[in-house]
């Protein structure tokens, strides 16, 4: 790591305040928070949502969007303290001294104007550089971040060009009047973990090369571990822990930080396979299946999930993973192929089905706020099931209520009442779990049911499926586009690309080599807790192509 | 210069210094903004133009005061719940709330109220005003202002059956579009895209000038008018929940169309629901009253506001006010309901800052 | 191009499939009477004779769908037939006046459109200041009142208590343009206050909305002045839904029309219209509810091709 001399500081902020205007008032959202950066150093912002990071990151500019303000603190940006400097000065920083990368380029391009148009507005602006002599400085740029066609890549609209090849165009604008700051906000969450490598590579040396510092804001570790010289960890708008990469990694020091590693261990041993003859609970067979009849979005899908063993089908976005789900629940019925449960064919519409038919098989969904009757309290939301499918009326289904929820390992005294908007993801996520077991199913859809969660609060909920699981014999169908969580809690790997089966097999085996290309792909491009990952990886797969999907 | 001139500029420039003394820059920029205005048209219009401004400002004044207190009393005698949301209403929605409530109470109670009846001939055609026919007679001598709280409890009655009629329609129907979805969906949409590209105004002329214009009809003619607007607004809430996944959820168990659109739906989609139902009502009000103002809504001699205006329209010719009060009425129950409306839809939309 | 080209076209299909089904529904409102034309227009002491003599007239004993195709027919070529009260032409009778409507539409839309678009923008940009809010209630209360209740108080004030202008705007053909203006003042602007209304409210919601994109905060956290903001990145975006808030309202006019004409007794179509729905007089109303359906119909057209001309995303296909 550098060793910094003072007068390379290049940020200090001192016991920085932010605000939050909410229900018509001003609340503290960050409490005093240090940040000692020097030029070319990258800093990793880290933390769980709601740690504020995002708000930190553009108070370094001296920013805060509508509703938020800045109350106390001093920002001090190569000697200039930015709390007390007038607006139109403030302005003067901004992208000619420190720039910003935001975490969605689709919505961050104005959409009537060019790229290349957005990006030399600010040289042109400053009068750093002329239009012409701007416009190759970004070809130029385009081309050290490895996008395909530089020279006319610019010349295209932002709708016309894609996510992660937008995302790298967004932090050469970034570079274009050579910064001494960029703050990068989540920049690859939105990306499939195969684009996300090309961005990663791309932001990583495009920093080295100018020796640009950079605040990297995540809540992935294993991305800001390939990133970042040091890391600090955010809670809720406190600081928890600082440290340099290595030292953070290896020897971390309070407790909250352990456990955001800690995540990543969690595993269940691969159960055995199941018996010869034992009649699997769901089998689907040679499904084809479309959405308006032509193209087809599955092709040929086969295989099998048995009784207390849970099956992982992961892909990435455009995969078709959760379009099995849907033809398996009826929702999409297929156009050839059957789906057969307990051995017995399913009628492919769901309205055909019969009512235990729809008992037997029940969907966790991804987003909690959406999975729940906003305007029903939980005791209703989870007695319903109950209710409609086993007749149980008053006290009983009160009882029956009470019992999931402590199931959920939830108070029912507290939350029988409550409704949905008052809980937490997390707890949100439990009481679906809970509306699912009310039906007493033999088999569970668990449709990126952590996705959307921290990883601490992820972490529990696969806990409790897993010990749902071992107590009911519940069969599960766990949809992800997340290698880790595969690798933790998978009993078979079901591999998806672009609606066919790449590969299939028990998780052991399919962790180990040798594999399809594809699947290779996937699993080597999830990021390890290993600093140096990104760079052997990158030799590894050779620099110039640093994934196949990487031209998406 | 007398001393109405000089107390009302003394008045105005006084209280501009007040307000710089307290550091109040928006209200030294009206005030002074006022002072200066006023000068000008004092110059052009004389005393009696300041007195305008004067009245004006009163009035003005007044229906603050009157939403102020309001929404004090309002903020004591509601439940919690309600009082919360009551406290942070701006002033034009609790004023429109007062002013809707008197409506209401007139409409109810207008036999009580009123001293004599809708059709009761009291003195000489266009009496002016005295003691027993407060605001004069009207053009056959009937007393104004007993009509118009008689044309309070007709109009605005009317409008309530026929919004409630339209309400009913265009949201079972929106709501079964989208809850069915595929051919309903379209047939429905399509037929409602053709009946909508009828201005409502001209089709309501057309169907009453074939129909006719007896109560039953007009009810049912402007229900049917309205329904489209109903039903699209209706179909978009209800189309932006049927996506969701808890409605997903409950279709995989098995539950009936009726429990979904009961249990589901509905409650999700009352709060925009009933923002559009009082945006209906004052159009539908709106539009009564032009019919009975073109002399095709309620005819006489039931009192209703639009035809009052159109009777007594000759007598603005001569510089009378009278006239125009039915028509202020009509307006005033309107920017009532719009006010409220307004504050809903601006609460609901969450648009803090 | 060609995609644009395709979406415009088919767009126009539409607004000719709908002009066509209106066409069918106001001829079939009509075929609803109760009893027949022949008898309307006889009243009921006819006698069955001249009842049957009036429907061979009219031609009522040939079915209904040919005599629609007939009168449809005719429309095209702007013949709609012959007045049942005066026997007159119908459209020598329209033609004058809807010239006079358009014109009386035209003189408030050149006023209202740039004053609502300016003020909706200016109140967008200092949005919650005192203008903001002021300009909040005054637009409610304009379009909750009814038009004849804006057009008595202007009548009031600026015709009867101070004789500015004239309360009843005859116009005829052989007057002076200014003279025309001058009479028309008042119609007109009850029509602007009305119209402006609506349109700033809905182009000041336009402009916020647009205001709170992502790429606008982008644009201010390049150090873009706010003047270059909205010049430069606001504004070519803001002309889509501009345009359509401004199209949407000239529609939103032609109703606002009919009481206006009929407060001033200006010699519109919509008077007419007035006229002869209280006389039963179908030709007549049939053909001036074909022809304020048609331009409703057109307006929402060129509503909707105006979005679609200006939708980046369209015009630069990938």
């Amino acid at each position: 790591m550098n060793i910094h001399k003072e007068k390379d500081l290049l940020l200090k902020i001192r016991g920085l305040r932010l605000e939050a205007f909410a229900d018509d008032k001003w609340f503290e959202i960050v409490h005093g928070v240090d940040i000692d950066l020097h030029r070319g150093e990258v800093l990793g912002l880290i933390g769980e949502s709601g740690a504020g990071k995002s708000t930190i990151g553009l108070a370094a500019m001296g920013f805060a969007r509508d509703g938020c303000r800045i109350s106390g603190g001093s920002i001090e940006f190569d000697g200039l303290e930015l709390t007390s400097t007038p607006r139109s000065d403030l302005r003067a920083l901004r992208s000619s001294r420190i720039a910003y990368v935001a975490q969605s380029a689709a919505a961050s391009f104005n959409p009537a104007h060019r790229l290349i148009d957005q990006h030399t507005e600010a040289p042109i602006h400053y009068r750093i550089r002329k239009r012409t002599e701007s416009q190759e400085d970004a070809i130029d740029l385009y081309r050290r971040l490895r996008l395909p066609n530089p020279e006319e890549i610019g010349f295209r609209y932002p709708h016309q060009v894609s996510g992660g090849q937008l995302q790298r165009a967004m932090t050469a604008m970034a570079m274009s009047c050579r910064p001494d700051l960029i703050i990068f906000d989540e920049p690859t969450t939105a990306l499939d973990v195969t684009t996300q490598i090309e961005v990663l590579a791309a932001i990583r040396d495009i920093v080295d090369q100018f020796n640009t510092a950079a605040i990297y804001i995540t809540h992935d570790l294993a991305v800001v571990a390939q990133m970042a010289d040091q890391i600090k960890v955010l809670l809720r708008g406190d600081e928890v822990e600082t440290a340099d990469t290595k030292t953070m990694l290896d020897t971390p020091q309070e407790d909250y930080t352990k456990s955001l590693w800690a995540v990543r261990d969690f595993r269940r041993e691969q159960k055995p396979p199941p018996a010869a003859d034992a009649v699997p609970v769901v089998s689907v067979k040679h499904i084809d299946a479309s959405y308006d009849g032509e193209i087809k979005i599955l092709k040929d899908i086969s295989f099998d999930i048995y009784a207390g063993r849970t099956v992982a089908v992961v892909g990435e976005s455009g995969s078709g993973k959760s379009t099995v789900a849907r033809v398996i629940t009826g929702l999409l019925p297929q156009m050839k192929g059957s789906v057969l449960f307990k051995g017995e064919e399913l009628p492919p519409r769901y309205q055909n089905r019969s009512k235990d038919q729809l008992r037997q098989a029940q969907m966790i969904y991804q987003m909690a706020d959406t999975a729940l009757n906003p305007k029903s309290r939980i005791g209703e939301i989870i007695g319903r099931p109950a209710a409609f499918y086993g007749g149980l009326k008053g006290a009983a289904l009160k009882k029956r209520v009470d019992e999931l929820l402590d199931l959920i390992e939830m108070e029912p005294k507290q939350y029988y009442n409550r409704f949905p908007g008052e809980l937490s993801g997390g707890q949100k996520q439990r009481i679906g779990i809970a509306r699912t077991l009310a039906a007493e199913p033999t088999f569970i859809i668990c449709d990126e049911v952590t996705s959307a969660l921290d990883q601490l609060v992820a972490e529990g909920i696969l806990r409790l499926l897993g010990d749902l699981q071992d107590e009911l014999d519940l069969a599960y169908m766990f949809i992800t586009h997340d290698l880790a969580t595969v690798r933790s809690i998978a009993d078979y790997v079901v591999v998806m690309q672009q609606g066919k089966i790449i590969e299939q097999g028990p998780k052991d085996d399919m962790f180990k080599p040798p594999h399809e290309p594809y699947t290779d792909l996937l699993l080597s491009s999830v990021p390890e807790m290993d600093p140096e990952w990104l760079t052997t990886l990158l030799e590894e797969r050779g620099v110039d192509s640093p994934g196949d999907a990487a031209n998406l | 210069m007398n001393s109405f001139i000089i107390g009302y500029f003394a008045l105005l420039i006084g209280a501009s210094c007040v307000s710089v003394y307290y550091k109040h820059r928006t209200a030294f920029l009206l005030l002074f903004s006022l002072t200066l205005a006023s000068f000008i048209v004092g110059l052009i219009g004389g005393e009696a133009a300041l007195w305008r401004i004067t009245v004006a400002a009163g009035i003005i004044a007044a229906a603050a005061g009157i939403a102020y207190s309001f929404r004090e009393f309002l903020t004591i005698t509601l439940p919690r719940n309600a009082a919360k949301e009551i406290k942070t209403a701006p002033l034009t929605a609790t004023f429109g709330l007062f002013m809707i409530m008197i409506y209401m109470v007139a409409a109810v109670f207008a036999p009580i109220i009123a001293p004599f009846g809708q059709a009761e001939i009291v003195g000489a055609a266009f009496a002016p005003a005295d003691e027993t026919m407060l605001l004069g007679g009207d053009q056959l001598g009937r007393d104004m202002f007993s009509r118009l709280i008689y044309g309070a409890r007709n109009t605005v009655g009317l409008a309530l059956v026929t919004t409630i009629l339209a309400f009913v329609g265009g949201t079972s129907l929106g709501l079964l579009a989208a809850t069915k979805g595929g051919f309903i969906d379209q047939a429905l949409s399509r037929t409602v895209d053709v009946f909508m590209s009828i201005p409502s105004l001209i089709f309501s002329l057309l169907l009453l000038s074939i129909f006719g214009t007896n109560i039953v009809v007009l009810t049912l003619v402007i229900a049917f008018l309205y329904v489209p607007p109903v039903f699209r607004l209706a179909r978009a809430v209800a189309g932006n929940i049927v996506v969701m996944d808890y409605i997903e959820a409950a279709k995989l168990r098995g539950e009936g169309s009726w429990h979904l659109i009961l249990r589901e739906i509905l409650p999700n989609a009352a709060a925009p629901l009933i923002a559009e139902f009082g945006l209906r009502f004052c159009f539908v009000f709106l539009l009564i009253s032009g019919l009975s103002f073109l002399g095709l809504g309620l005819q006489p001699p039931t009192a209703d506001w639009g035809s009052m205006v159109r009777e007594n329209s000759t007598l603005i010719s001569f510089g009378e006010i009278v006239p125009l009060i039915p028509a202020a009425a009509i307006a005033l129950l309107t920017v009532s309901g719009n006010f409220v409306v307004d504050w809903m839809l601006y609460r609901s939309s969450g648009l803090k800052k | 191009m060609n995609d644009i080209l395709q979406i415009v076209i088919k767009r126009l299909g539409l607004g000719l499939i709908t002009l066509l089904v209106v066409s069918i529904i106001i001829f079939g409102a009509v075929e609803m009477l109760p009893g027949d034309l022949a008898q309307a227009v006889l009243g009921q002491s006819a006698t069955e004779e001249s009842v049957a003599a009036m429907r061979s007239n009219l031609g009522l004993d040939r079915s209904a769908p040919v005599r629609y195709f007939e009168w449809l027919g005719n429309a095209v070529t702007g013949d709609f037939g012959v007045s049942l009260i005066n026997g007159k032409q119908v459209s020598e009778l329209i033609g004058g006046r809807f010239a006079n409507t358009l014109f009386l539409a035209i003189y408030a839309a050149v006023l209202a459109v740039p004053i609502a678009i300016g003020l909706g923008i200016l109140a967008a940009l200092f949005r919650n200041s005192v203008f903001d809010r002021v300009a909040n209630v005054a637009t409610l209360t304009a379009i909750s009142s009814p038009e004849f209740f804006v057009g008595y108080i202007l009548v009031l004030f600026l015709a009867v208590k101070n004789p500015w202008f004239p309360a009843i705007a005859s116009i005829s053909d052989d007057m002076l343009f200014w003279d025309k203006l001058h009479r028309m003042f008042l119609p007109a602007l009850t029509l602007v206050l009305v119209v402006t209304a609506h349109m700033m409210r809905m182009t000041r919601a336009a402009i916020i909305s647009l205001l709170a994109s992502p790429y606008i905060e982008m644009a201010r956290l390049k150090g873009v002045p706010q003047r270059k903001i909205i010049t430069h990145h606001a504004l070519p975006n803001a002309l889509a839904p501009v345009i359509n808030v401004v199209a949407l309202n000239l529609a939103y006019l032609i109703t606002g029309v009919v009481l206006v004409e009929v407060v001033f007794v200006y010699p519109g179509i919509g008077q007419l219209l007035v006229d002869s729905v209280s006389k039963r007089d179908f030709a007549v109303v049939t053909a001036c509810c074909l022809i304020f359906a048609a331009t409703f119909i057109v307006l929402n057209l060129l509503a909707d091709i105006g979005s679609i001309l200006t939708n980046p995303r369209l015009r630069h296909p990938k």
